[in-house]
């Protein structure tokens, strides 16, 4: 007897992958994902401040038994050297709390032992006037609470009121919204660049003779195998300001030496190496569907009449929107979340959402923002999946 | 004199520059006419179909419809119906949508459009199919939804481009009926590309026989079997025994040949002189079998009876093979050097049987016997088989 029935066995070939995927995408993923709306580091650092002030009514400051005990455990943080970890969040609130929280207990050891404080709310206060502030106190209760929607409210642009209403952030300090618009703009605009270069392109593979269509399917496909840093470099070689373009539109006597046209580290040069680098993403799709459509359908269109243009529009293209429906979806959804290519040709203006992302992953280490950041770029991404697969249908998409 | 419907001068085609896929082709198609041109693959019959159509252009020549030439004409001004090899149907649109494609792009008005549409699917047989997909017809089906989208803007020429190759026998038969019926129906001239020669002896007014870019001979179907007029026509069309020889001696259109089973009476075809080399082409239907030591003109079989009387054909042989096929037996035969002859006897009540290995008479009458120019090429593909 055969161990279980072939679909048993058939499903069984797959375990490994789905494993592989489980521990390498969905747990880190997921693990990540609940950054965004939860970090325990100060309420595991500072636990009894988080306790007593979950009673605090949030109204003027609290009372001297609360500055007692977040005095006691700012002291004991400081001596288990995680004082700066809670600091940090802290402060990710309320800047400015960084330098009071750590200076504090540092103030506070000087005469401890000799002479503890009568009141800890005065010597509190007297090291700095921000223990007199009520804010000060609801960003630490805000900073002790392991469950949060502030990364996602951050994430918007959104921030909480004194009042605890939610709204809008004053209008110099939006960041993200702003960028995420600029994202879906530059990733639309990509896809529609890398389509209209596209199309030609694959139609010339699909038709051409079978030694030209190879030349250029392989002319297609070698920056596909080129290096992504090579390709984007060699955009920079080309487009920088003494780079080859420049050079050659100032010896023609279009463009002034002195007037030379900024091509790279903005959002020319984004635009510029994305599609570039982006771009067989869309021919390979439309050339398999291209392919499978028979030259002889063109001729039988004009047998019928039709002009080529006519032929094309109602013939040839509608045949192709497969192709087209894949090419757009792949490279929109590459485009939306592209990081090295901006992050390199980019500059200040053409950065992307996903570079804002690494930033506060690598630099100001802010995963639950980065977390948040990524979860709304992702939700987005299956929100415009959804909306295709209602209006086109994914089951017509055809990759090859 | 009314010009032909469509006429082909010098046509020359040459994709490459140095091979000629046609050439120099000349012929005249009557309106009305259901013209087939007939040949193996790569004899250029397709290509000349599609310089018609506006698809190629004829690299010398000129093609002329009803006496002007089409030229500078693109394809889509030409208004000549196409059916393709694998239909070329449109996947994306319905059946209706398929039909309706050639009325939209003529501007045509909405109820006639549904109308001629609506004629259109019942010419074929297939009303009510208007919002079928093609993928979900059969192949029978998708072949008719193909004529009739070349018929539906009423066009006064078709071209059909072995349209019915994808089909299996039976319904390729009926089929066959099918389009000549829509033909004659509606009086419009065919040309019909095909390398099936029992589909252009059913289908066609005239063949045209068609061999490494040249016509070998037009005729109609009757006289391309009975009075074929080069070895490859009798080769091609029907089945045919072809003995190489050497005439002897002529006599108006009659002529004395010899061979390596015999002398023999033939008609002559070439026009030949006395030392010309000929092929000798018999059918087998026409070929009398009798055994040793009977003559096989003076027995009363119907197909040997000479009706000049005056010449006797007999050649020695040996029987091969007998294979019984029902309504007659196939005889294979030694004659000469060569064991391909075949004799096709009529399965008659008490016609003596022969058996392998028996020595035989075989005769026919001189007119069945049609003495042909050399065609070395032919003869080799007898020996490859």
């Amino acid at each position: 007897m055969a161990a279980g029935s072939p679909r048993i066995r058939a499903a069984g070939l797959t375990i490994p992958l789905i494993a592989f995927i489980g521990v390498t995408f969905i747990a880190p993923l997921g693990t990540l994902l609940t950054r965004s709306v939860y970090d325990a580091e100060v309420a595991e650092i500072l636990p009894e401040t988080r306790a007593v002030l979950a009673d605090w009514d949030g109204r003027g400051t609290p009372s001297e038994a609360t500055y007692a005990t977040i005095g006691m455990e700012l002291l004991r943080a400081r001596d288990e050297r995680t004082l700066g970890r809670a600091a940090t969040r802290i402060n990710r609130i309320q800047s400015g709390l960084r330098s009071v929280v750590v200076k504090t207990p540092r103030r506070l050891g000087r005469d401890l032992d000799t002479d503890p404080p009568s009141s800890w709310r005065e010597a509190l206060v007297a090291i700095d006037d921000a223990w007199a502030e009520t804010a000060t106190w609801r960003a630490i209760r805000e900073a002790g609470q392991p469950f949060t929607a502030r990364h996602f409210l951050n994430a918007a642009d959104l921030e909480t009121r004194p009042d605890g209403s939610i709204g809008a952030m004053p209008e110099t300090r939006r960041i993200y919204v702003p960028l995420y618009l600029r994202t879906l703009w530059v990733s639309l605009g990509v896809t529609a660049l890398c389509l209209v270069i596209g199309y030609p392109i694959a139609h010339a593979i699909a038709h051409a003779g079978s030694r030209w269509s190879t030349t250029l399917l392989v002319l297609v496909l070698v920056p596909f195998w080129t290096s992504l840093l090579v390709r984007t470099t060699a955009w920079i070689v080309l487009l920088q300001n003494q780079g080859v373009v420049n050079d050659i539109l100032v010896a023609l006597g279009i463009v002034a030496d002195n007037e030379r046209i900024a091509m790279i580290y903005n959002m020319t040069g984004t635009f510029v190496a994305m599609t570039h680098v982006l771009l067989p993403f869309m021919v390979l799709p439309l050339y398999s569907v291209m392919r499978s459509i028979p030259a002889r359908h063109m001729d039988a269109a004009a047998s019928l009449g039709a002009t080529p243009m006519q032929a094309f529009r109602r013939v040839y293209w509608p045949q192709t929107l497969p192709g087209v429906g894949a090419g757009s979806l792949l490279v929109f959804i590459l485009a939306i979340g592209y990081y090295i290519t901006p992050a390199l040709v980019g500059g200040q203006s053409g950065q992307l959402i996903s570079n804002m992302i690494a930033y506060h992953m690598q630099t100001s280490l802010n995963w639950g923002l980065a977390a948040a950041l990524a979860a709304i770029l992702l939700l987005a991404v299956i929100g415009l999946y959804v909306l295709y697969d209602r209006v086109v249908g994914i089951d017509r998409m055809r990759l090859g | 004199m009314k010009a032909p419907h469509v006429e082909y001068r010098n046509v020359q085609k040459s994709y490459d520059g140095r091979v000629l896929v046609v050439e120099d082709l000349n012929l005249a198609v009557e309106t009305g006419e259901f013209l087939t041109l007939l040949g193996p693959s790569g004899s250029g019959k397709t290509t000349c179909l599609m310089m018609l159509a506006g698809f190629e252009q004829a690299t010398s020549g000129a093609i002329l419809v009803n006496g002007e030439s089409v030229h500078d004409l693109p394809p889509d001004k030409r208004g000549i119906g196409v059916v393709f090899q694998n239909y070329a149907l449109f996947p994306h649109m319905s059946v209706g949508g398929n039909l309706a494609f050639p009325l939209e792009v003529r501007r045509l008005p909405a109820p006639e459009r549904a109308e001629r549409v609506a004629r259109a699917l019942g010419l074929v047989q297939l009303e009510g199919f208007e919002d079928r997909r093609p993928a979900e017809l059969s192949g029978g089906q998708q072949q008719r939804v193909a004529i009739a989208r070349a018929l539906v803007f009423e066009p006064g020429l078709v071209l059909m481009d072995e349209p019915l190759g994808a089909l299996d026998r039976r319904l390729r038969e009926e089929m066959q009926f099918e389009i000549r019926r829509i033909q004659r129906e509606l009086g419009v001239t065919v040309i019909y590309v095909t390398h099936d020669q029992q589909e252009a002896m059913v289908m066609s007014d005239r063949v045209a026989v068609f061999r490494d870019g040249r016509i070998e001979q037009v005729a109609a179907p009757e006289t391309l079997y009975e009075e074929p007029e080069r070895a490859f026509v009798a080769h091609f069309i029907g089945e045919n025994n072809l003995l190489a020889g050497t005439v002897v001696g002529s006599d108006g259109d009659i002529c004395v040949v010899d061979t390596q089973g015999g002398t023999v009476h033939a008609f002559d075809v070439a026009g030949s002189a006395p030392g010309d080399e000929v092929l000798l082409a018999i059918r087998p239907e026409r070929v009398g079998v009798q055994p040793d030591g009977v003559s096989a003109d003076s027995v009363s079989d119907d197909s040997v009876s000479d009706d000049t009387g005056h010449y006797a054909n007999e050649l020695a042989a040996a029987v091969v093979d007998v294979v019984f096929i029902g309504d007659h037996l196939r005889v294979r035969l030694k004659v000469g050097e060569r064991d391909d002859f075949i004799a096709k006897i009529p399965n008659i009540v008490g016609h003596g049987r022969v058996l392998p290995g028996d020595t035989v008479r075989i005769g026919w009458a001189t007119l069945d016997c049609r003495a042909l120019p050399p065609d070395p090429t032919v003869l080799q593909t007898e020996d490859d088989r």
